[in-house]
């Protein structure tokens, strides 16, 4: 027996039938009827005009003019309510929306703009974290109040910039500016996601042998995964669903979904067919995107690393 | 296999006045275990880790054989470390954790495998290989952190508290372990730890540090037989030693209503500034009980009885002495071994007196051992 141990404070297990009882008292005092009542009627009064969106987009033109969505369910009762793909076919297809090509453009828009600002974000986290230079912390700072300027105030200046340097007209003003909004925040999630990581890891890597490229490829990376994930479907919800910066930094060649679903409103008010479908179709990527990788919300991958 | 010499190291945090570690000079042989042990923040970590290359080296020279790696990188330096947390890389099998080192440096596959199932064999690691580290225990852990030393054949070991986490029995098992195939692999090795049990039984020698201040080095026997000053005195040892500063008279020191001679020797390097005071120390099984009365003891009121089997402890308070200057460790009783079967009750009153040759005498006011 090892003679020197720590003294044992005082037991801070509380007794089996204690903790039972805090559990009770704790679920007690969190579940209560009123909540749970007000946010299912959240919850539907969130819902029902989407689902109501949805069912109109399968519903032919005539039908949509004629009576509500919700008479739907009845006339399917008494074997009249149509379906069809019609609107859909129509919204991606006809040659006076055209759909397809603004939906093409979208995915070229998003997808680097949520790729740009990762991978700075991650380099210049990883320095801020683990590499010790001279001003490190008011440098930290400063990128991070960053954040306080309104994207608003940038809009005219950039534009200005984005003219001068011959860029304008095509997709890089929108790349630029998506990374460039994105990246404060990028930087401070990530840095604190790499701060949570035991340094013990990492100096036993440089022990191990490994430099800084070694450690951030072997060593950070994979144990950041979800926080790079967590942080690319919000980078990639707000790119796809961003009107302002695709509106103002881009051309007709170059606009998004979002820029001609809000035209079509604009112009095409009473079309209620092609709308509906339209709007569906740029809710369906961010719905995938969100369903196929929620799974990296909840999982920690830093189990077993240290003794816990 | 290489010596590792600390030549006037120190260690200075920004922002603080008082060094971590402070000139710290020490030779370690090639092949021997050495333990850096010291209460919590007395610079033991920081000059391991200064060996490592973790920590800066503000001033003095460290080398490891007759190299200068004051300023060298960690990874350049040719040591393995394990770490109090163990630090295993959690996305990776055992076997890449043990193999991760070797791969850097560009070892062929087989033969990182064949090393990595060697080091397995010896550490019983073999059938968990392909596991993660979170479904692995904490003795396993542990063993994964000592594997993935192990198989870098690196020139020194440093280990930061590697057993600090785990239970008490894992604790004793794992240490004869350590200890075992140190010597079997004959790789110098320097150990952090803050218990003086483990010190004690692992080390071939043990440096106490305090304040960032070397105190002594030595074999166990001689930490214990020998402690240089009072600090030391009061570390290595469990039950600790009994410790009090009382007055000469006469060439005896008077302990309660005994008189303990002392040597002309030891006397004669008492100075001024003692203004007649030595402090004293003699361990607890250095007094022998004896009958009340007996001339040259000194009588103790049993405040408690401590048994454990094999020994039996007296807490108590010496008598006439109202102002507690008589301490082992951290109470303020003295500490008596008995005859675990004969013990005294609370409240009665024992006679002891302590075996000639068998106390400690340092300076009342530096601390440093007299004589």
């Amino acid at each position: 027996m090892s003679t020197t141990q720590p003294a044992v404070a005082p037991t801070a297990v509380p007794p089996q039938s204690g903790v039972t009882e805090r559990a009770r008292k704790a679920k007690k005092r969190l579940t209560s009827p009123w909540a749970s009542g007000i946010a299912v009627i959240i919850a539907i009064a969130w819902t029902v005009p989407t689902f109501g969106l949805l069912v109109t987009s399968f519903r032919p033109e005539l039908d949509i003019r004629r009576s509500g969505w919700w008479t739907v369910f009845g006339d399917a009762f008494a074997g009249e309510g149509v379906f069809s793909l019609r609107n859909y076919e129509s919204a991606l297809f006809d040659s006076s929306t055209n759909l397809i090509d603004y939906f093409v453009n979208s995915l070229v828009i998003t997808l680097p703009a949520v790729f740009i600002p990762i991978t700075v974000a991650l380099l210049a986290a990883y320095a801020f974290a683990w590499i010790d230079f001279k001003g490190r912390d008011i440098l930290f700072v400063a990128v991070f109040a960053l954040q306080i300027v309104p994207i608003q105030i940038t809009l005219i200046p950039l534009l200005s910039a984005y003219v001068r340097t011959g860029i304008n007209g095509t997709f890089w003003p929108i790349w630029l500016s998506h990374s460039m909004f994105a990246l404060p925040l990028a930087i401070f999630l990530l840095h604190n996601f790499m701060r949570d990581i035991p340094s013990s890891l990492v100096e036993a890597a440089r022990v191990d042998g490994a430099g800084h490229v070694k450690i951030f490829f072997s060593v950070m990376l994979p144990l950041l995964t979800p926080a790079i994930a967590a942080f690319a479907i919000f980078q990639f919800l707000w790119v796809w669903n961003d009107l302002l910066v695709g509106l103002v930094m881009g051309s007709t060649s170059t606009s998004p979904l979002t820029v001609r679903v809000a035209e079509m409103a604009g112009s095409r008010g009473g079309d209620w067919h092609v709308l509906s479908a339209g709007a569906f179709i740029s809710i369906l990527v961010p719905l995938i995107v969100f369903l196929a990788l929620q799974r990296y919300f909840v999982r920690g991958m830093l189990a077993g690393s240290v003794k816990g | 296999m290489a010596t590792v010499t600390f030549d006037h190291a120190t260690r200075v945090y920004p922002g603080t006045e008082r060094p971590a570690v402070d000139q710290l000079n020490l030779e370690i042989e090639d092949g021997e275990f050495l333990v850096l042990v010291g209460p919590s923040g007395c610079g033991k970590s920081t000059s391991l880790r200064m060996l490592a290359g973790l920590e800066d080296v503000n001033g003095g020279h460290i080398f490891i054989g007759d190299r200068d790696v004051t300023d060298v990188q960690p990874k350049d330096r040719d040591i393995a470390m394990v770490f109090q947390n163990y630090a295993l890389y959690p996305h990776m099998s055992v076997a890449d954790n043990m193999g991760f080192a070797l791969k850097i440096a560009g070892t062929p596959k087989a033969e990182i495998r064949q090393r990595v199932e060697e080091a397995a064999k010896i550490l019983d690691l073999t059938e968990y290989l392909d596991r993660k580290p979170k479904a692995l225990s904490g003795g396993q852990r542990q063993r994964v952190a000592m594997g993935r030393a192990i198989v870098r054949q690196p020139q020194v070991f440093l280990m930061d508290e590697p057993l600090s986490n785990l239970d008490a029995k894992l604790r004793v098992q794992t240490r004869t372990q350590i200890a075992s195939l140190q010597r079997r692999l004959g790789v110098t090795t320097v150990y952090v730890t803050h218990d003086q049990t483990e010190a004690l039984t692992m080390g071939d020698r043990i440096a106490v540090l305090n304040h960032g201040v070397l105190q002594q080095v030595g074999t166990p026997r001689e930490m214990y037989d020998r402690p240089n000053n009072v600090f030391v005195a009061g570390f290595i040892g469990s039950p600790a030693m009994n410790i009090g500063t009382f007055d000469v008279k006469e060439g005896v020191v008077k302990v309660g209503s005994a008189d303990v001679p002392l040597e002309r020797s030891i006397a004669s390097g008492m100075t001024d500034a003692d203004s007649g005071k030595v402090t004293l120390g003699f361990r607890p099984e250095a007094l022998d009980v004896v009958p009340v009365g007996t001339p040259g003891s000194f009588d103790v009121e049993v405040n408690l009885v401590e048994e454990l089997g094999s020994d039996a402890f007296v807490y108590g308070t010496l008598k006439g002495d109202t102002d507690l200057n008589l301490t082992a460790g951290e109470t303020n009783q003295l500490i008596v071994r008995i005859d675990p079967r004969s013990v005294p009750d609370k409240g009665d009153v024992i006679a002891v007196s302590i075996q000639a040759g068998h106390s400690h005498v340092f300076s009342a006011t530096t601390g440093e051992r007299l004589g």
